[in-house]
């Protein structure tokens, strides 16, 4: 099998900027990989070449199969119940019992008729997600879809995510920029710096990970984020 | 209700002569007779008629053109700065113009009418059409929906309340358009029946007249909010 993604010197510039100078990725189907980078580094604008969105591209940018996101803010149709907007994703007239069923696994069954501005940020990150999943996806990207979560809320979402992942074993791309859910969630961490990868780092911990067993790791990454932890702690 | 007992003192003490204003239950009882007689009937459908067919005509230029202007660039381009250059002019200033390409018979008001109910439903269908979310949009690309789709099913549902604001202000322009347009030589209709009534100094006939314009004004309101209320469900907070 084809890799869902596969990037090759991959450049973008919106005018005379440029966000991506020279990206070489390649996911494996299954892989779970996490990309961090600071703010402004063009994280965002990988997934949209990736997801299909900003072809006005250099280089080669592939991708095989079927492809879901989820951004960072849920993006619900806010006039159709929750279970309309994840039948959205089917293209199926036998939308509600699928629907259902990805409802139920990410726990929100009792909310199929409700409409989407009821819901709280949580449920409504998790309904997103839920949409997504449901045309099972080859390749999933996740643009920091948990940024805007309490504390407790994304650790919820980070064993959801980790269990719909083995579930359905899609590819995953995930953006962030919380280096523990990072290291906690993926097979592989990227650091993008001034437009290119400049670290990749393979996390062969047994899942599920804790939070002590990653700390050794996340000292590496901060540096490779250009973060002191000496000073910064 | 105070105000109808007030204004019954008034008129019956003769503090208020019947050539201003008939007593409420002079009115009350003219009504009784031109509703008996059929006047009140025959006027009141050609009124309505008026206002539905102005109405639909107006409705249809309005909505055709804002579709047009709000969803292609072309289209707005073409006819957004004409509409926004027009529509600082009331359109009731028109009649003059309206006499003379259409006469004095039923076109004018027809005309009065749609064009009352064309801007506000041009405007806001535009407006409602370039507020959508491009989020939106773009998760449902995402989703593989090709642009008609998406046009279908996330830009047109986004415009609804903006368009139903503009189909409200473009209902209660439709009345007011109708009350003046009526008075331009009317032979037939709610106009005709009060512009008659004020020949024979019959206050009483006037003000059922007008009773009846703010009973239809009221009522057509009332459905809008109803349509509103029904399709804007989801705006639960
Ligand atoms: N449509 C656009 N036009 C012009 N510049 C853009 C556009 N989209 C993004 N950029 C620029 O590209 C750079 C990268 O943006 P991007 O959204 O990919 O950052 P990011 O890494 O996702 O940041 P964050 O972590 O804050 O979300 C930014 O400097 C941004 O200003
Ligand atoms: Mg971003």
């Amino acid at each position: 099998m084809a890799n869902p993604v596969s990037v090759r010197g991959l450049h973008k510039a919106f005018g005379a900027r440029t966000v991506l100078d020279g990206i070489d990725l390649e996911i494996a189907p299954g892989e779970f990989v996490a990309l961090l980078g600071r703010s402004g580094c063009g994280k965002s604008t990988l997934l949209r070449i990736l997801a299909g969105l900003d072809r006005d591209v250099e280089g080669a940018a592939e991708v095989q199969g079927t492809v879901s996101i989820a951004f960072q803010q849920p993006r619900l149709l806010p006039w159709r119940k929750v279970w309309r907007n994840i039948a959205l994703g089917l293209h199926r007239p036998d939308g509600r019992s699928v629907a259902l069923k990805a409802l139920e696994e990410v726990r929100l069954a009792g909310h199929a008729d409700a409409w989407p501005l009821t819901l709280s940020g949580g449920e409504a990150q998790r309904v997103s997600l839920a949409r997504a999943l449901v045309r099972e996806p080859d390749l999933l990207l996740l643009d920091e879809p948990f940024g805007a979560l309490d504390a407790l809320t994304r650790l919820a979402m980070h064993h959801l995510v980790e269990d719909l992942w083995a579930e359905h074993r899609p590819a995953v791309l995930l953006v962030t920029h919380d280096v523990d859910e990072a290291l906690l969630l993926a097979d592989r961490v990227l650091v993008l710096d001034e437009g290119r990868i400049v670290a990749e780092h393979h996390v062969d911990l047994p899942r599920p990970r804790r939070r002590a067993s990653v700390v050794e790791q996340r000292t590496r990454v901060l540096a490779d984020l250009g973060v002191d932890v000496e000073t910064a702690a | 209700m105070a105000l109808v007992l007030l204004w019954q003192l008034a008129s019956s003490t003769g503090v208020l002569p019947p050539e201003k204003l008939a007593s409420p239950l002079t009115v009350a009882q003219s009504a009784g007779e031109l509703i008996a007689d059929g006047q009140l009937l025959d006027a009141f459908t050609v009124s309505l008629g008026r206002v539905f067919f102005g109405f639909l005509i107006g409705a249809a230029v309005g909505g055709a053109s804002g579709l047009v202007s709000g969803l292609s660039r072309w289209g707005e381009t073409l006819l957004d700065p004409p509409v926004q250059m027009l529509r600082t002019l009331p359109h009731l200033g028109l009649i003059p113009l309206f006499i003379l390409w259409f006469g004095i018979g039923e076109e004018p008001k027809l005309a009065l009418v749609a064009s009352g109910v064309a801007f506000p439903l041009y405007l806001n269908l535009h407006a409602g059409i370039r507020q959508t979310d491009p989020g939106l949009v773009e998760a449902a690309r995402v989703l593989g929906y090709s642009r008609f789709e998406r046009v279908v099913h996330v830009v047109l549902p986004s415009a609804v309340p903006q368009t139903l604001v503009g189909l409200r202000i473009a209902l209660g322009t439709a009345w007011l358009s109708l009350i003046v347009g009526e008075q331009i030589n009317a032979d037939a209709g709610l106009g005709f029946l009060i512009n008659n009534a004020r020949e024979f100094l019959r206050t009483d006939v006037v003000v059922v007249g007008l009773v009846v314009y703010a009973l239809l004004g009221l009522t057509t309101d009332a459905l809008v909010r109803v349509l509103e209320r029904r399709i804007l469900r989801w705006r639960t907070r």
